[in-house]
């Protein structure tokens, strides 16, 4: 309760910072429809030309891509800008502050800088998502939507728990842009299911980041195509990785030494 | 090409070698992301082919291998970056060190460009070895059409470089180049045979790819390795290469005095 409360503090004060942009709501929605608008479009080119891909007809696909669209959205509204920031503090020191306000670190970290205008991308996400799931519909029953929440959740925590770890490294090494390029760099491999790239690649995707599971599996669940024993199989890699990042996390936080001290 | 001139390139290779090799890491996560994109797209088009039988309008996984390792090369050799730095160097003032030199800048970017690419091709090729290794591409060589290669891959590579450094003017005008940037792109990727091959796009898509300049950039030089094309729809393409380079250029020289009375740099 407390942590949603800290959160909100931070969502009003992202809001305030950005509402003096305001120039910048329209490049964003404009922006995010290119983006959004080439996604769909690519699909639509290849859809001309088939019916299916590796087993997924096109309104599935869709549903994907809002997948695609919303966890891209969360991304990019917190984790990413409060994450990259971390990095900065820890290289100019300004990390002191936060450690000693009287909260969990790794929770304010995570979530110090919200950028509201960003949400564009999570609602046009949604509605890619409901245009999609509109023409399924009939065949997406309770056991596939209870499956897509839960599988979404393990998705968002294993996003969420990578872009830690990758956080973390900052107490050792000092320019991790780079990281993060690759990040997004594979990321965009996500927009289609990995069920299209050949075994190797796929498990590289899912090896170098966890673009599978953040967005192939809940889609799969909603296509009805989702084994219980894969739920399970993402659902224990999300848990796996929480605590793993959390150790992680403690670890860094042992090294840091501050910038004054 | 006069002496001053000779001297003058050397230079800046030597300096944009010497940089290239600094920043080696960063120059090969660069070349991921070059590499991803049609890997994603040659997967996908691939698992389609598969999905209607085994072919898609003369493409099977094996010919679409062979377009999209051709098309990576291609894309990398003729892209460039001048488009995201022109803001930096706007708002950083850096612009006003370029202009101190007594030649234009174009000569110092065109430089660092050819350097990129050479070094480069040091990682690039063995990736493409490797990929070519799995993907196990079918190429039909045509001698002649593969003798025509490098002159058009040469002509698309100018062609690219000077479209996109006069667009990269735009940043004197205006502070929201990115929105500018990613609409190009946009376009480009639709146009330019990287989403699909030019020939399998709808025909109103194809229609505005043979009038635009975006096929001749990229996709032109990978039909014609490929043997794709018949000798007039060769000639076609060079035709199109010269005429829009010519466009290009005009355009370059007309706007480039008037970007330069815009400029009023910080003093730093």
């Amino acid at each position: 309760m407390r942590s949603l409360g800290i959160f909100w503090v931070f969502a009003k004060l992202g809001f305030q910072n950005e509402a003096a942009y305001r120039a910048n709501f329209w490049v964003q929605i404009f922006e995010s429809l290119l983006n959004v608008g080439t996604a769909l479009s690519a699909v639509a080119v290849i859809f001309a030309r088939t019916d299916t891909i590796a087993g997924w007809r096109a309104p599935e696909l869709i549903s994907l891509l809002g997948v695609y669209f919303v966890v891209y959205g969360a991304i990019q509204v917190v984790i990413s800008p409060s994450l990259t920031k971390f990095m900065e503090d820890v290289r100019s020191g300004a990390l002191d502050f936060t450690l000693t306000k009287p909260a969990d670190a790794q929770l304010l970290v995570s979530m110090s800088e919200v950028r509201v205008w960003k949400l564009v991308d999570l609602a046009l996400g949604l509605a890619i998502l409901a245009s999609g799931l509109s023409r399924i519909s009939a065949e997406v029953g309770v056991w596939e939507a209870l499956g897509f929440g839960v599988a979404l959740v393990a998705g968002a925590v294993t996003v969420y728990s990578f872009w830690m770890v990758l956080a973390t490294c900052a107490f050792w090494f000092v320019r991790l842009e780079n990281l993060l390029m690759i990040f997004w760099n594979v990321y965009q491999a996500g927009r289609w299911p990995v069920d299209v790239y050949p075994r190797w690649l796929r498990w590289t995707l899912t090896g170098l980041v966890p673009v599978a599971l953040a967005v192939t599996v809940p889609a799969e669940a909603l296509a009805g195509r989702l084994s219980a024993a894969n739920l399970g199989l993402a659902c224990a890699v999300a848990l796996a990785l929480a605590i793993g990042s959390r150790w992680f996390w403690k670890i860094g936080l042992r090294h840091y030494s501050g910038a004054s001290a | 090409m006069n002496r001053f001139t000779r001297q003058l390139y050397a230079a800046f290779l030597r300096v944009a070698i010497a940089i290239e090799l600094q920043y080696r890491a960063s120059s090969v996560i660069w070349l991921l992301g070059i590499v991803i994109e049609p890997v994603i797209y040659l997967a996908v088009w691939s698992a389609a082919a598969q999905a209607q039988g085994g072919e898609i309008g003369g493409f099977g996984p094996r010919e679409f291998a062979a377009y999209y390792l051709v098309l990576t090369l291609v894309n990398q050799i003729t892209q460039g970056w001048h488009m995201w730095e022109f803001q930096y160097r706007v708002q950083q003032g850096q612009f006003a060190f370029l202009l101190l030199r007594p030649v234009h800048p174009i000569h110092g970017d065109l430089a660092e460009n050819l350097a990129h690419k050479v070094v480069m091709q040091v990682a690039l090729l063995p990736m493409l070895g490797a990929l070519a290794f799995v993907f196990e591409p079918r190429f039909a060589v045509e001698p002649w059409a593969l003798a025509l290669f490098l002159p058009a891959l040469a002509l698309a590579f100018a062609l690219r470089f000077v479209v996109e450094w006069t667009l990269a003017l735009a940043c004197f005008w205006t502070t929201r180049i990115m929105a500018v940037n990613q609409t190009y792109f946009a376009v480009l990727f639709f146009l330019s045979g990287r989403v699909a091959p030019v020939a399998l796009l709808p025909s109103g898509v194809q229609w505005a790819a043979d009038a635009l300049p975006f096929r001749w950039m990229i996709s032109f030089p990978v039909e014609l390795a490929l043997g794709r094309l018949s000798p007039a729809q060769v000639a076609t393409g060079f035709a199109a290469q010269a005429v829009w380079i010519g466009v290009a250029s005009l355009l370059l020289t007309a706007i480039w005095p008037r970007a330069l009375r815009r400029f009023s740099a910080v003093g730093t």
